[in-house]
């Protein structure tokens, strides 16, 4: 337990999905194509324009390039903004897209 | 690509799973801004969308201390909070007044005033979604000039946008910078640089809201970009009075090719309503606007 300062009564703490698993906000979802992703295909790290302008901070910059799909809201900035158009938002649920 | 993206603070202060709209531009602001400020913060923040963002008790979504304060007192909460941090003796943490902009422009302008009269060793940011967008698109005085709100229904907004930033840069105050969240490194490089200068210092950051603005969530850094191709946002910084152009708006300002108007405001269902007239008057609001920054520049 965290040691409080006794003037404070109502202070919070911080959480990951303090509204709950907002993934489930979605219609539509990302998915990558690693075939076209930067970063899968030089095998290094580049570009990463994904995880820059993602208003969530969900992308994780690795190799292959990751979503957290518990959390992404599926505004689809991401795919907007992919210089190489590797993610297409598909209709949630529809797997093989 | 821009190699300056493995520079950024790779910790996220703001966590995941927070109440922020699909595409809120203000969370993909305030990300940036929070990576550039770090530890050794303390934010203050009226009602607006961002106490929406932080979340509900007994827990948040963000990991720097907070505290959340009345409309009106943003900037009086924030001189309190370097008056007691002096008190004793801590006086590397920066205190940021983080306000919308009905919290700047029409509530708060009063306790900001103030403050920058006094001279507080603080950071004021505007995030100027251009409405009280957190309950409802009601207008406010940043709403530009033809942009239907839930409270200019059938006629829209008469008016154009007050200057908040001439507003600012009358009180002679040490830093003034405009960012956007479609320059996120941009945005970033502006928050370490006032971070380390002392005084009062005020940003302005202009983000898009897909509900407010009526358009499609996906577009949000799309809009944030037009509004600076076309020129209705301008990207600056004033720092001892001297202004300068900064980024984007610099080269644009170098060569004269703004977009024009109708590129930016025909993306957004606030400007269906908005007459030839109109057009022609904000087109014509924004050169002026344009032609003094260039003077100013020159200056």
């Amino acid at each position: 337990m965290e040691k409080r300062d006794k003037n404070i009564s109502a202070m919070s703490t911080p959480a990951i999905g303090e509204a709950g698993k907002t993934g489930d906000w979605r219609d539509m979802k990302p998915v990558i194509d690693h075939s076209k992703c930067i970063p899968s295909v030089k095998k290094r790290a580049a570009c990463y324009l994904c995880w820059l302008y993602c208003p969530e901070g969900v992308i994780k910059t690795g190799i292959p390039v990751e979503i957290d799909m518990d959390y992404c809201k599926g505004c689809g900035v991401c795919a907007e903004e992919c210089p190489a158009k590797a993610i297409t938002m598909i209709n949630e649920g529809d797997d093989n897209g | 690509m821009p190699e300056n993206i493995f520079k950024v603070n790779e910790e996220e202060y703001m966590l995941p799973g927070n109440r922020a709209c699909q595409g809120c531009g203000l969370s993909l602001a305030y990300r940036y801004a929070l990576k550039a400020l770090r530890e050794d913060t303390i934010l203050t923040i009226p009602a607006s969308c961002l106490t929406v963002l932080h979340g509900l008790y007994p827990t948040t979504s963000v990991t720097i201390p907070c505290l959340n304060c009345t409309f009106a007192s943003t900037a009086a909460s924030a001189a309190g909070l370097v008056a007691g941090l002096t008190a004793t003796g801590k006086t590397n943490t920066t205190v940021v007044a983080f306000a919308g902009d009905g919290g700047t422009y029409d509530i708060g302008i009063q306790a900001l005033s103030g403050a920058a009269e006094r001279g507080t060793d603080f950071i004021f940011v505007c995030y100027d979604n251009e409405g009280y967008m957190n309950t409802g698109t009601q207008r406010s005085s940043a709403t530009p000039m033809g942009a239907l709100t839930t409270t200019t229904p059938i006629l829209t907004k008469e008016q154009n946008k007050k200057d908040m930033l001439k507003i600012m840069e009358a009180h002679d105050i040490a830093y003034i910078a405009t960012t956007s969240p479609a320059y996120p490194l941009d945005l970033y490089d502006k928050f370490v640089k006032a971070k380390r200068i002392r005084g009062t210092r005020y940003m302005q950051i202009h983000v898009p809201c897909p509900p407010g603005w009526g358009y499609p969530p996906r577009d949000t850094v799309k809009i944030a970009r037009l509004a600076i191709e076309t020129g209705v946002f301008v990207l600056f910084e004033v720092e001892n009075g001297k202004f300068r152009f900064t980024g984007r708006s610099k080269s644009l300002a170098e060569k004269g090719n703004r977009l024009p108007l109708i590129n930016y405001i025909e993306r957004q269902d606030r400007f269906k309503k908005m007459s030839v007239e109109q057009l022609s008057r904000f087109q014509k609001f924004i050169d002026n606007k344009w032609h003094e920054y260039i003077k100013k520049a020159e200056a």
